[in-house]
């Protein structure tokens, strides 16, 4: 792996969202991480870059792929990794997030990593404590790490993003993954469409820079890449659409819908996967889909964000 | 009681819309003259002649939406605490909310309230009652035992009756007993999210309230109060459209009067920033479109008063993420110098701003003060319309210190505030 300084020093001592990235910023996190795929396709996976540093994974809301993916990326680095589960922590006895972060920031970690149910809590926490911060998903707000993995597994398919049009499907309202993905993707220049049913859809969509499509046939036409969303099950009985068969009728995406992207695009899911919801089997596991290839990007991002805040030249300048 | 004498005060009076230089005489307790015509009284022998020339006074303060702790929850506010609050403010008189623990609902409880004012608190507290037992929005509370044990309105809080069939037959019922009925619109099921519905709470990802939550509910009251003649008050509106809709009630001749948050003239819902919970209120801060709409029918009439909507929050329950934090945020000690910023600004003349914030409530809810005729109790604050300052938590005298304000720079000081001719508070 090339020296860190061959990146320039990365501007922010948090990763809290996309929205106050740079186009540059965001570029050196990709090429950073195009790095770290390499790294993780040797043999010899580990390496020093943050030996000694201690690694803190906060999670509020159970998330065995976003947890391993960040723990993995942690030890591939060399620092010292620690899971704090919710189920087994205080923060069940009435402790508040706030007392939760102070008490593991007199641990002196270097990072903390962190998912809440609620939107703000990863902002609230940096407030609060002396590490970077990186949000693994904060409520409706932002998932980061996620909309650079997959602005990550577009560019090694597709090249430069600018050129691209790409439909987000599904339950934007609720989701972080689709708000981080329309900040990148608009940051890169991508040509950005939204496509859901309009109770799935937030206030404001149409001043959010996208191209709003109520009907698959629309809007999946001529698409590069067509990113489902997952939808959750408590929202599928009745609340925000009638039943789980409607749903799937007019917004899961089959073969009959996928024809009407381009033949080469790209499908991706940020899973985990509600098949026969938002995704038909044969697509989810089809040849163009790249969902498994997104896992793997996932990895290599957070070792390229975390690599990126913990720069030891950061250090050398605070001394 | 000795007497006071302010010499060379600019005196602003909106019950008598006067705006003048002159002498006010304060009495017994009473104010015995106010205006430029009592210059020429003289001084009474062994009165305290106190220099206003450059100095402003205006009735003082009568604040009619205070959210308190006492009873219940006095952690954050106490009936004595919010009243220093209030004195340091300007504020002479205050209506508390019933929302305490137990629910202020019952005579005793009425008596309570008016007890611990009695001993503990610096300036006038006038309770009001809930209109349904318990705030649960079912059966209605005893309006006319409850009037004649000295609460001046009836509200159910921050709660707002869903059931059409009750609220009509409590506005009729209040009607005979000439009471008002002061209600704050939010419909409970479009009320879910945490602040104004819109592009900027679709980024943050927190979940909207839209201007139709308000709009929806205040529209039914206007028809029921004018079906039923009541003496209606929509409590706190904050939009634009709300504006319009208590206008065409007014002209349709219904007995209505509407209030504003003094949040919902100064703020708007960039304020609340990333996610900063001292700005989560009901109503939520709107688009400044809304703000602008709220100033101009303070301007002119169709919203009548502005209130605090005092409520102390402990910092236990805003240091959370803000969906979870708690609603609302102090206000006693910031209203008039936040509320001068409309003077300073050109946007709402002087006298209005007064009759707002003291004439026109005291008129609305029957009480004594928001005057200087002579006669009237000697509720009064001297004021520096001019004097800069900027709020700082420490300076508060409210328990809490949730301040939207901290850190601002106002400019407007209250330099006396006395009730009943007592000096309450001295800067």
């Amino acid at each position: 792996m090339p020296e860190t300084a061959t990146f320039p020093l990365f501007p922010h001592r948090h990763l809290l969202g996309i929205q106050h990235l740079s186009p540059s910023d965001i570029v050196s996190l990709l090429d950073r991480a195009d790095e770290a795929v390499a790294v993780s396709r040797q043999s010899e996976k580990k390496t020093a870059a943050l030996r000694g540093r201690t690694q803190i994974n906060l999670f509020f809301e159970a998330s065995t792929r976003t947890q391993s993916s960040f723990e993995l990326a942690g030890k591939r680095l060399g620092a010292d990794v620690m899971n704090m589960s919710v189920a087994s922590s205080s923060v069940k006895k009435g402790e508040t997030l706030i007392d939760t972060a102070m008490t593991l920031n007199a641990m002196r970690p270097d990072i903390l990593i962190i998912r809440h149910a609620a939107a703000g809590a990863a902002a609230l926490l940096a407030q609060k404590v002396g590490c970077s911060v990186v949000n693994a998903g904060d409520g409706a707000h932002e998932h980061p790490t996620q909309a650079l993995l997959d602005a990550l597994t577009i560019r090694r398919a597709k090249g430069d993003l600018s050129k691209l049009i790409v439909a987000i499907c599904g339950d934007v309202l609720h989701s972080r993954v689709a708000r981080s993905n329309i900040l990148l993707l608009n940051a890169l220049g991508a040509r950005v469409r939204v496509i859901a049913p309009s109770t799935l859809l937030p206030s404001g969509i149409h001043q959010m820079s996208v191209d709003v499509f109520n009907r698959m046939e629309d809007g999946l036409k001529d698409a590069d890449v067509v990113m489902m969303l997952r939808l959750q099950r408590e929202r599928m009985a009745g609340a925000f659409v009638p039943s789980v068969r409607e749903y799937f009728h007019f917004f899961g995406l089959d073969q009959a819908k996928l024809r009407l992207a381009k033949p080469d695009a790209l499908v991706m899911h940020p899973g985990p996967m509600n098949r026969g919801v938002e995704i038909a089997s044969e697509i989810a596991d089809g040849p163009q889909s790249v969902i498994q290839e997104q896992v793997e990007m996932g990895v290599a991002v957070r070792m390229a964000v975390m690599q990126a805040l913990l720069d030891p030249r950061r250090n050398e300048a605070s001394l | 009681m000795t007497t006071t004498v302010f010499t060379d005060a600019r005196i602003v009076d909106p019950s008598r819309s006067l705006d003048e230089i002159g002498t006010v005489i304060v009495a017994d307790g009473k104010i015995q003259a106010a205006g430029a015509s009592a210059r020429n009284q003289g001084i009474p022998e062994g009165a305290d002649v106190i220099d206003a020339r450059g100095k402003t006074i205006m009735p003082g303060l009568v604040d009619a939406r205070v959210f308190v702790g006492e009873p219940g929850g006095e952690h954050r506010e106490t009936i004595a605490s919010a009243g220093r609050a209030a004195a340091a403010g300007g504020v002479t008189s205050i209506i508390t909310m019933p929302d305490t623990d137990p629910v202020i609902d019952d005579v005793a409880l009425v008596e309570f309230v008016l007890r611990a004012a009695r001993d503990h608190a610096a300036v006038n507290v006038y309770p009001s009652a809930a209109i349904t037992r318990g705030l649960k929005g079912q059966e209605m509370t005893e309006f006319g035992l409850l009037g004649q044990a000295g609460a001046v309105a009836f509200t159910d809080g921050r709660h707002t009756i869903s059931d059409s069939s009750l609220l009509r037959r409590a506005m009729t019922y209040a009607r005979d007993f000439g009471a008002v009925i002061a209600h704050e619109t939010a419909d409970p099921y479009l009320s879910g999210g945490v602040m104004n519905e819109g592009l900027y709470a679709s980024w943050l990802g927190l979940g909207g309230i839209p201007r139709e939550a308000e709009i929806i509910p205040l529209e039914r009251d206007l028809r029921l109060a004018r079906l039923t003649q009541a003496n209606y008050h929509a409590a706190k509106i904050s939009t634009a459209v709300s504006a319009d809709v208590v206008s065409r009630a007014k002209q349709d001749g219904a007995l209505v009067t509407a209030g504003v948050a003094i949040h919902s003239l100064a703020l708007n819902e960039h304020d609340v920033g990333e996610y900063r919970t001292f700005f989560r209120l009901a109503p939520p801060l709107r688009t400044e479109d809304d703000r602008l709409a709220m100033i101009e029918a303070l301007k002119t009439g169709t919203l009548d008063i502005i209130v605090s909507s005092h409520d102390p929050q402990d910092v236990d329950t805003k240091r959370l993420p803000f969906a979870d934090a708690a609603i609302g945020a102090v206000g006693l000690e910031t209203l008039l110098a936040v509320g001068l910023r409309l003077h300073h600004n050109d946007q709402v003349p002087l006298l209005r701003l007064v009759d707002a914030l003291s004439t026109a409530p005291a008129k609305i809810f029957d009480l004594p003060g928001g005057t200087l005729k002579p006669g009237a109790p000697a509720d009064l604050i001297l004021v520096d319309l001019d004097h800069p300052w900027v709020v700082t938590e420490t300076d508060l005298h409210s328990r809490s210190k949730n301040s939207c304000f901290e850190g601002a720079r106002l400019q407007g000081k209250v330099l006396q505030t006395m009730v009943a001719g007592r000096t309450v508070f001295s800067h």
